[in-house]
């Protein structure tokens, strides 16, 4: 059912754990199935320099949490905000439709902890240009 | 992985068939291959098999022969009995009663009538799963026509008070349909004494063949027919009849009522060293069901903090092959309909597992699942944010 690569990154997952004293936390729920992602970055000069995750969920869940912080790791936080859920599935040789939402969970825990750094810093959170990312979640709920 | 041995713990989902049972089919597709409605004699094999089948299947069940009819499973019988006395019996009244913890074949059957106009309770169910005989008895109306309630739970094991619910039935003059497809060869049944008037098996759960089935039909039952077509199955299931798998249910039902006690006894004893192993080797586990009333391969639990999906791609990893109520496995993305009624909350329900023991288990597999799940659930554990939340709280962890 997943690909070699998502597979990959469940059994041997890349960046568990957390950061202490982390610049940005994004704790997100899944409104689908009920499940848990928590990212941790470290940010210096606008650049992620350490991304970590917890995760409670799925396969694909923690695949894509592993995935998604492989890939924002070395990114400016304005490169870091354009990693989308479908990157992260991308990158992880694509993911079941009905585990979509679960890449959404790690795209939207990145969102939280970026938005997360830069209201403690005293700037505006950015704006999710797609704050309805359970639609992705209708479209991919068929059986 | 390649040459590792496969530990089949998932005989609730389905069995592999039983060697002899295989041998008893083999002919049926070679030699007697005969369509039973003809008249030449290679179709009279098919006819006498046929109704060998219908005489152990019925001998297992305390019924009379004439009251079995094969169907294609059990899917198939759960429709026909709801369906068929649903509009067999639509004059006396519109209302069924059944129980919030069906299989979806029953339940999802019960949400298609009431579009067609019948009125359907979901009984309740405690935290074990078990259905209360006063509590069906005060959902009867006037209007009540069929009570359907399951005779062992898939998922949690939980066997019902199955008499009990029969006699109520009978006292009220109302049609009683259970779903045995998990108790066959499990517990013994015995279809008069515990006022059953319908019931549905399915070969493929007691080591038989898959796609075959049955119903038993209490002589005098008013039920309409599903499949319409041929006049099969004594003009009341149409369609050539599936003869191997036929008698492969016979057989197959025959051994594994052949001594029930015994066999359940042995399958008991393997369960209960698991569930023992594993509840003392890893925290924050529960069982779920009910810890008397349950099959004797059954073993559901829950272990906090984790999702099930993962625990089930790790044991996969190890050849351990399982089942999970979680929510992400289910294709609806909904947690077990069963481990909520019972009242477990949704995060709890997601950490389920259900490993079911049968004749493919040994001792051995105990040993190697003791091992492997400990291991895969502190694996998990220790990268899930709730674990780790509630490890601050000094909740819990070791
Ligand atoms: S986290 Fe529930 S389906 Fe992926």
């Amino acid at each position: 059912m997943y690909s070699d690569k998502v597979m990959d990154h469940f059994k041997n997952p890349r960046n568990v754990g957390e950061i202490e004293n982390a610049d940005g936390i994004g704790e997100v729920g899944n409104p689908v199935c009920g499940d848990i992602m928590k990212i941790f970055l470290k940010i210096e000069n606008n650049i992620v320099t350490d991304a970590k995750f917890k995760t409670f969920g799925c396969g694909a869940a923690i695949a894509s949490s592993s995935m998604a912080t492989e890939l924002v790791r070395g990114k400016t936080l304005e490169e870091a905000w354009e990693v989308s859920n479908q990157a992260v599935a991308e990158a992880l040789e694509g993911l079941p439709p009905i585990k979509m939402h679960c890449s959404v969970l790690a795209e939207e825990g990145i969102h939280k902890a970026i938005n997360d750094y830069r209201v403690k810093k005293g700037l505006e959170p950015w704006v999710e240009k797609n704050p309805h990312s359970h639609e992705h979640d209708e479209m991919t709920c068929e059986h | 992985m390649g040459a590792q041995r496969i530990i089949y713990m998932d005989h609730s989902a389905t069995t592999f068939v039983k060697p002899e049972v295989v041998t008893a089919m083999i002919p049926y597709f070679t030699e007697h291959f005969g369509n039973p409605s003809s008249i030449y004699s290679i179709a009279r094999e098919s006819k006498n098999a046929i109704d060998a089948a219908r005489v152990q299947t019925a001998k297992a069940l305390g019924a009379d022969p004439d009251e079995i009819y094969f169907t294609s499973g059990g899917s198939e019988s759960d429709n026909w009995a709801i369906k068929g006395v649903a509009y067999a019996n639509r004059k006396r009244g519109n209302h069924i009663i059944t129980s919030a913890i069906e299989h979806h074949a029953v339940l999802h059957t019960c949400q298609f009538l009431e579009k067609e106009g019948f009125e359907v309770t979901y009984l309740p169910v405690d935290q074990y799963g078990l259905v209360d005989p006063a509590v069906l008895e005060k959902a009867i109306t006037d209007k009540t026509i069929l009570i359907t309630i399951m005779y062992a739970n898939n998922e949690i094991g939980t066997i019902e008070p199955i008499a009990e619910l029969g006699a109520i039935a009978r006292k009220h003059k109302i049609y009683f349909h259970t779903d045995a497809v998990q108790a066959i060869g499990s517990v013994p049944i015995d279809v008069k004494a515990q006022n059953i008037d319908l019931l549905s098996l399915s070969a493929h759960k007691f080591y038989g063949p898959k796609g075959t089935g049955a119903l038993y039909i209490k002589k005098g039952v008013r039920i309409e027919n599903l499949i319409h077509g041929g006049g099969q199955e004594r003009r009341k299931r149409a369609g050539t009849e599936n003869i191997s798998g036929i008698v492969g249910l016979g057989k197959a039902i025959e051994m594994v009522t052949a001594d029930i006690p015994g066999h359940s006894a042995k399958i008991r004893a393997m369960r209960d060293r698991l569930v023992k192993g594993v509840l003392a080797a890893i925290p924050n586990a529960r069982l779920n069901g009910n810890p008397e009333k349950r099959l004797a391969g059954n073993f559901n639990v829950s272990f906090e903090f984790i999702e099930g999906e993962s625990m089930l791609l790790w044991l996969d990893d190890e050849g351990i092959c399982a089942s999970t109520g979680s929510a992400c496995t289910s294709g609806s993305l909904e947690p077990s309909h069963v481990l909520l009624a019972t009242g477990l909350p949704v995060e709890i329900s997601h950490g389920s597992l259900r490993l079911t023991l049968g004749d493919a288990n040994t001792d051995k597999d105990v040993d190697v699942v003791l091992e492997v799940l400990p291991k895969v659930v502190a694996k998990l554990r220790d990268m899930s944010p709730l674990y780790q939340k509630s490890g601050k709280e000094g909740g819990c962890n070791v």
